[in-house]
């Protein structure tokens, strides 16, 4: 069986974001840029999956501009066994996302999607989902286990929900998206990072898919959340519930 | 030189059925590093562990067999040889453990991807060229990518880029702004007096290093240098003889309390292999005088105070080698504005003397006009300075409100932080720079220009001269002193004895330092008949914290200047918090019964990051906390610890800070 997993070239988790000065987006250039966390986790259970002997395969999926053949390198390096690259430029929306997905699962034909279960950028939280319900597939979302049955063909998933913990089984073909705690992905070494560099990757690109990639959704602008006002000690409680009724207008 | 590179590219797609088998060869010693080594047979490990080279068929009986493995290769190599004691033991200096890691093996092996290291790794390819032969050169980043950890003013002298890569104009290094204005100004609290500038920048470029370098290391892969950021070198390998053999990575994915994590990856050993041969003819007996000179060459390229290169220096007593003095430092902390239209000139540069610093801490601060709105402004400390209660990271904060320096500031926001010590001792503290295996280059050894306050330019060149040294060391043999003699007779070491009693000369206070530097400039010219010797090392200048009082900084008003967590944020600093702290204490009660008691606890004010907090326990007693996570990796604590009880060891790779404009 094959896994697909995609993954996203995002800004740092570390780095500082900067508004770009013509509010057109964030700054993006001279920024280190680096793999999804969600979509790290998501990686590290494909290829336990497919070491338990589950799966035959893992294919790492990128799409984007030029530069993100190297997230997809890193996840080469992690393991991954081939990557697939759907170069294209300008923004990408989920549901661009998912469309694309659905033309190279009908090429690729794998029995498990694995996705972060959204990307740290845009925190939309919506590719995963748009991509089970393009398929027609079930899904399994915020999972925080998952355990794959072969022979019955499914798939149980923990879910991480309000309420507390969800176990859903899906049939196979399924889609699933990962939450922080499913698992601690492993680091890519040295040994590995050389051999990432002789694995085949495979460009696309939307037209070669058929898919049409301009969305429904503009950013207008992008803004700095305001400053944060400093603080105000009160002297009694009844200033304070002045304070919260006629200022803040809360009560 | 394109048939190299090409030739190089194929190798890494695989093509070839040695490259399949050398990765045969380490798959089977897989993720778990708990299995032994290669079980491949002996006929397989000859014909796979070259680095897939074909120009060099011979060089297949490798270093490895020189550190303790067991397999039949180790044994066939003795016997062709008759070289018999290299089946190495590990001496206690270096790892005991090496050989449970995996190892791969190069030519050289490069420990930083800075200004040196870059340098060396593609002169040596350039060499390789020239030559038609190929070495394998591995570089080592501690940082998450090349550049991250490079931060410096910078006022660039292209004249070891110029040689190296003299079409780098052509070529679109970042390096477009040219010295426009060269001020230098003497500060009081309130005014600012105009002095003649002793520099002369003419030529110069006002550049962010970090982009320079991020530059050198795309061009050095182009080049076929195998770069890999995100490994730390932790450890140095030794054979048993004690020469230097490589370096071991850092495990990763071990907790905080020591043990492994479920994603632990034991560290790689990256070893240099000796040999490289042009032709088939000189195999028989080239091959076996090779080896008997252990031609493997290890550079380490780590940056002011490298904590290996530390350890190589006190190991080999590279200093007491050649009469050196000890190496004196300075703390640089620096910000990049982006500033307002109007007021931005670039290529403005301003260099300052005098407030906020007294006249017995020597340092001064920059202000250097970039490309697209940006400004590079730092403080620079020496780190002898007397008064523990001395914050060099208030001091800077002061600094911006000065009222020559707010208005350029003004209205403008701060894009990124940094700090990093730097080495001020010229060439009275280099120390002897070659070593059984290996040597050290740019900073880590020392060569920065003090009254230039440049030291890219010397950096670039003692790497490309070690390159140059190691290439005939492992081609023809030669001895790897020749490194030392060629930067004695460079314009490195020209330029490091001109300016060789300037920072000296302060160490006797502000206005005889003044005089001195005057009389060396002006009537000397360089040629002066006497070298200053330096002063106490900087760890032990501190005074007790009773023979001074209390500093007390004014609190940051958010807009030019602000708290220590908000300048950190910017640095894009982290490291994995679940990981042994790398800042060791060598005895841990000290801090409580001598660094706070006698000296008030100063590491909590040097160090830029915070790392170092004196804290209450229930008991009320103050304890030290070290948050390493917030670590800049500048060394200061390591430098200046009055006991020198702090040892700053490299943490996890990819940590530290994330700098890309500075």
């Amino acid at each position: 069986m094959k896994i697909m997993v995609a993954v996203k070239r995002v800004i740092d988790y570390a780095v500082k974001i900067r508004v770009k000065a013509d509010k057109s987006g964030v700054e993006t250039q001279n920024v280190k840029m680096s793999m999804n966390p969600f979509c790290e986790i998501a990686l590290e259970e494909a290829l336990r999956i497919k070491e338990a002997g589950l799966a035959s395969e893992v294919v790492a999926v990128t799409m984007g501009p030029k530069q993100s053949i190297d997230t997809l390198r890193t996840g080469l390096a992690m393991g991954a066994d081939r990557g697939i690259h759907v170069e294209a430029t300008g923004d990408l929306f989920p549901l661009a996302v998912a469309k694309l997905f659905k033309a190279l699962v009908e090429i690729e034909k794998p029995g498990l999607i694995i996705l972060g279960k959204q990307a740290i950028d845009n925190d939309c939280n919506q590719t995963g989902q748009m991509v089970a319900g393009l398929l027609g597939w079930p899904q399994g979302t915020f999972a925080s286990k998952v355990v794959l049955d072969k022979e019955k063909q499914e798939v149980m998933v923990d879910r991480e929900v309000d309420g507390g913990l969800e176990t859903v089984c899906l049939n196979l073909p399924a889609v699933i998206t990962t939450d922080l705690r499913l698992n601690q992905p492993r680091y890519a070494t040295l040994p590995n990072i050389m051999k990432a560099k002789s694995k085949p990757v495979k460009k696309y690109t939307p037209e070669e898919l058929n898919v049409a990639t301009k969305s429904d959704l503009e950013v207008v602008e992008v803004t700095e959340p305001p400053k944060r006002k400093a603080g105000v000690l009160v002297s009694s409680v009844d200033e304070l519930i002045d304070k919260l009724k006629n200022e803040a207008h809360v009560i | 030189m394109n048939r190299l590179v090409s030739f190089r590219s194929k190798s890494r797609i695989g093509t070839t059925p040695c490259s399949s088998s050398f990765y045969a060869r380490l798959l089977g010693s897989s993720i778990d590093a708990s299995r032994t080594r290669s079980t491949a047979n002996a006929s397989d490990s000859l014909a796979t562990v070259s680095r897939c080279s074909s120009l060099v068929p011979a060089r297949t009986l490798t270093g490895s067999s020189l550190f303790g493995s067991r397999n039949g290769s180790s044994a066939r190599l003795s016997n062709l040889t008759g070289h018999g004691g290299s089946q190495g033991v590990a001496r206690r200096f270096c790892s005991d453990a090496a050989a449970e890691r995996e190892s791969m093996e190069y030519d050289v092996v490069i420990v930083g991807a800075g200004p040196a290291g870059l340098s060396a790794a593609i002169r040596l390819k350039q060499l390789c060229g020239e030559k038609g032969v190929d070495l394998s050169v591995c570089v080592v980043e501690k940082g998450a990518e090349v550049g991250a950890h490079i931060i410096s003013g910078n006022v660039f002298e292209p004249r070891a880029l110029d040689e190296l890569l003299p079409e780098w104009e052509k070529e679109e290094a970042p390096i477009s702004v040219s010295v426009s204005s060269d001020k230098f100004w003497f500060l009081t609290k309130d005014r600012a007096f105009s002095l003649p500038s002793p520099f002369d920048n003419k030529n110069n470029y006002v550049i962010s290093l970090s982009q320079l370098v991020r530059w050198m290391g795309s061009k050095a892969e182009e080049y076929g240098v195998e770069i890999y950021p995100g490994f730390a070198a932790s450890e140095i390998l030794c054979d048993d003889n004690g020469s230097v053999i490589g370096i071991g990575t850092n495990d990763m994915g071990v907790a905080k309390n020591g043990s492994k994590k479920e994603n632990f990856q034991r560290g790689v050993a990256l070893k240099g292999v000796s040999l490289a041969f042009s032709g088939n003819k000189m195999i028989q007996c080239c091959f076996m005088r090779a080896i008997k000179l252990a031609g493997r060459v290890t550079l380490f390229a780590e940056g002011c105070r490298g904590s290996l290169s530390e350890k190589i220096i006190k190991k080999y007593h590279l200093r007491e080698k050649r009469n050196a003095q000890h190496q004196t430092y300075a703390l640089g902390i620096k910000e990049v504005w982006e500033i307002d239209e109007s007021k931005h000139q670039p290529g403005a540069v301003i260099h300052t003397l005098g407030w906020p610093l007294d006249q017995k801490t020597y340092g001064g601060s920059f202000l250097y006009h970039m490309s697209e709105r940006q400004v590079a402004i730092g403080l620079v400390v020496a780190l002898n300075y007397k008064n523990p209660y001395l914050s060099p990271y208030e001091e800077f904060q002061k600094l911006k409100h000065h009222p020559a320096i707010k208005p350029i500031l003004e209205d403008g926001t701060v894009i990124q932080y940094g700090a990093r010590t730097l080495n001020e001792g010229g060439i009275q503290s280099v120390p002897y720079p070659v070593f059984p295996g290996g040597a050290i280059i740019g900073c880590s050894a020392g060569f920065l220009n003090v009254p230039k306050i440049k030291g890219t330019h010397t950096a670039m060149k003692s790497g490309m001269l070690a390159a140059e040294a190691a290439f005939g060391t492992l081609l023809e043999g030669s001895n790897l002193d020749s490194y030392w003699t060629t930067l004695q007779n460079s314009w490195v070491w020209e330029e490091l004895h001109k300016a060789r009693n300037y920072r000296p000369a302060f160490d006797h206070g502000f206005i005889p330092g003044m005089a001195i530097s005057a009389v060396e400039h002006y009537l000397f010219r360089g040629k002066s008949p006497f070298t200053l010797k330096h002063g106490k090392p900087d760890h032990e200048a501190t005074n007790v914290a009773r023979s001074h009082s209390p500093i007390e900084y004014p609190k940051p008003d958010g807009v030019l200047s602000f708290d220590v967590p908000t300048s950190l944020h910017r640095s894009n600093t982290n490291h994995d918090h679940d990981q042994p702290a790398h800042l060791k204490l060598r005895d841990p009660e000290m801090p409580t019964q001598v660094n706070l008691p006698e000296y008030d606890g100063p590491e909590s004010r040097y160090c830029p990051a915070r790392v170092y907090e004196y804290v209450p326990e229930e008991s009320g007693q103050l304890k030290l906390q070290i948050n390493a996570q917030n670590c800049l990796h500048c060394k200061a604590c390591d430098i200046k610890d009055p006991k020198q009880n702090i040892e700053w060891t490299v943490p996890e790779g990819g940590g530290g800070p994330g700098y890309s404009v500075m």
